[in-house]
């Protein structure tokens, strides 16, 4: 028996989500009384997930599996279970994460649970808290099947040290055909993104146009945080759908999230509730943001963003 | 091309969400529903391969019978006909295997879903979905384009965006930009006159265990107020994320 985890990498680093999928599955480990056996492919240094509680690293490496690909991946992390005779598997919320939790739950005739936030409350039943309804709510869910699979919601649970003798295992698993080829890949080098980022800055239609986006960037440069925006800037066009947040845009689940020139309408704010700390920018005491946020600027963005950059550069001047 | 459009049934994006029976229920009282915001960018892709590509278009739910306006506007969008699988749904895994027969029976080449339905926040149908059929398989689709049996489709990745190729049969999770928001379509009057004499057939579902049980819901803990710091000030604001939020 054990609680396997995979932990994803790019060209062979790992997220750091892998490291809080780690330190969650080592905490179920223990709740089960079992060991906890992570799933790397193609990472340099794996030694770095002893840290977070990782008994057993079991290791893959295969330029095969280079690219990612759903298929192939669901049926290797299928493998690695079978082989490990494990009883939770856990996946995290990536793109990535998110593509291949159903396919995996499907091959191991698992019980899924997605965007799951806590622990298991209990492990008989095994019952596992996770959002629903855009974050207005949480629902605690009994997973019934032998095999559980958890997808754990990104920052929900943070980093855990808790250093191990680990121990690695090269794993050499078959691959199968998969009908799905990528072509190419075209992704921003050097840039955060919404989904890997710390500190998210958003603009709204507050900001009257994209050319006045350069202050917007100036203030994500200074925290090394992301840009985001509200539904209608995408839709009008001054900054990429990608940018979106929201309900039906991406969520927003980083630790400190600053809002300019947003109103705070229901479908923005239900996209964004996860992030711990909001900041609200805007010129109007009742917009709506007010009500959801943790600290608040009643002002114009064009006189309070300048300063507050100019603030954060004193500040990181001192503290470096 | 046979296409079948996934239309998850779900509380208006505005509608407050509360519980009851000891917060084991959704309380519907007082809430409108609409077409999942995911599949509606869906139908309306689907609406082009329809007019574009000589598809035919079916919709399908799985719910009760209160779901069916929900259908009937789908229908006024366009669709040719729609199926409701007679069932309340009791997790992602559950709508993925009576999915999967109504696939099967109406031999459908293209099935189009979203990415995640706004209400169970699942993410889990499509995938699962194809799973069981050993479909092909789409994920978080921004753009695709139909050639004889070739797909080619867009998916976001964090950070930017992946092409692939793949081919029918196939099932695809859309979300916006699958089509653009302006190209999103309201049905018209005329729509709305012939959705009520298109064909909405009733299925039973098929039975099998569970995988997973809802136990309760929980609303999240009431939140302080906001702090205001003044606009002259800002350095307050940094020294307040510095020393008490501990978030820079
Ligand atoms: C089905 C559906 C789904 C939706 N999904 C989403 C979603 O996922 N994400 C999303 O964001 N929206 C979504 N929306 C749209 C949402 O309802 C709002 O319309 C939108 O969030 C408003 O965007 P905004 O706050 O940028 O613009 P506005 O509502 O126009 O607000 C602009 C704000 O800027 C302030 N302002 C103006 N000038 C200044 C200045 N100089 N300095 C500072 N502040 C200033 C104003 O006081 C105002 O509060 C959805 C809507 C629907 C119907
Ligand atoms: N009850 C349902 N009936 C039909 N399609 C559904 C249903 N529930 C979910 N779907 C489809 O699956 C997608 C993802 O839903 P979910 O896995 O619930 O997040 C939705 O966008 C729909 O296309």
């Amino acid at each position: 028996m054990a609680v396997l985890v995979f932990a994803e990498s790019t060209e062979g680093k790992f997220k750091k989500t892998a490291f809080e999928v780690t330190s969650y599955g080592k905490k179920v480990a223990e709740q089960l009384g079992t060991n906890l056996v992570v799933l790397t492919v193609n990472a340099d240094d794996i030694t770095s997930l002893y840290g977070y509680g990782a008994e057993k690293v079991l290791k893959i490496n295969n330029t095969s599996l280079a690219t990612f690909n759903a298929k192939i991946y669901a049926d290797v992390i299928k493998q690695a279970a079978t082989k490990e005779n494990a009883q939770v598997v856990i996946i995290d919320s990536s793109s990535n994460g998110t593509y291949l939790v159903p396919l995996v739950a499907v091959n191991l005739n698992a019980g899924l649970a997605t965007n799951v936030v806590a622990l298991p409350s209990s492990t008989s039943p095994f019952i596992v808290k996770r959002k629903s309804f855009s974050n207005k709510a949480f629902n605690n869910s009994e997973i019934k099947t032998a095999i559980k699979v958890i997808g754990l919601a990104k920052n929900s649970f943070g980093l855990k040290e808790q250093a191990v003798t680990g121990s690695e295992e090269t794993f050499s698993p078959t691959l199968i055909n998969s009908g799905v080829t990528s072509t190419s890949v075209d992704k921003s080098v050097g840039k955060v993104t919404i989904a890997d980022a710390d500190i998210v800055v958003s603009g709204g239609r507050g900001l009257k146009g994209p050319e006045n986006w350069k202050m917007i960037e100036e203030l994500a440069e200074v925290l090394g945080a992301a840009t985001a925006c509200s539904k209608p800037v995408s839709d009008l066009g001054w900054r990429p759908h990608s940018e979106h947040v929201g309900q039906t845009g991406k969520p927003v689940t980083s630790n400190l999230y600053i809002a300019i020139g947003i109103s705070g309408a229901i479908q923005h704010l239900a996209g964004v509730n996860s992030s711990k700390v909001k900041v609200v920018i805007n010129t109007d005491a009742e917009a709506p943001f007010f009500k959801a946020a943790d600290y608040g600027v009643v002002g114009d963005a064009f006189e309070v963003v300048p300063k507050f950059i100019e603030k954060l550069k004193e500040f990181k001047a001192q503290n470096s | 091309m046979k296409v079948l459009v996934c239309i998850s049934h779900v509380p208006d994006t505005t509608s407050k969400i509360n519980f009851m029976d000891n917060d084991t229920k959704f309380d519907t009282n007082g809430v409108q529903y609409v077409i999942n915001p995911h599949d509606e960018y869906s139908l309306t892709r689907a609406m082009w391969l329809k007019e574009n590509q000589g598809a035919t278009v079916t919709v399908v739910n799985v719910g009760n019978a209160t779901t069916e306006p929900t259908l009937r506007k789908a229908l006024a969008i366009g669709a040719d006909d729609a199926i409701r699988v007679n069932a309340e749904p009791i997790d992602g895994f559950f709508v993925a295997k009576q999915l999967a027969e109504v696939v099967k029976n109406g031999e459908f080449d293209l099935v189009i879903a979203g990415r995640e339905s706004i209400d169970y926040n699942g993410g889990m149908v499509p995938g699962m979905l194809a799973a069981l059929l050993d479909f092909n398989f789409v994920n978080a689709c921004i753009g695709f384009e139909i050639n004889g049996n070739n797909v080619t489709a867009t998916r976001e990745i964090d950070g930017g965006k992946e092409v692939l190729a793949t081919s029918l049969p196939t099932v695809i999770a859309g979300q916006k930009g699958i089509v653009e928001e302006k190209d999103l379509r309201i049905p018209n009057m005329r729509g709305i006159m012939t959705a009520r004499s298109k064909p909405l057939s009733i299925v039973e579902p098929v039975a099998f265990d569970s995988t997973t049980a809802t136990i309760n819901f929980e609303k999240p803990a009431a939140r302080g107020a906001v702090k205001l710091v003044s606009a002259d000030n800002l350095a307050e604001l940094v020294n307040l994320l510095h020393t008490e939020a501990k978030v820079i």
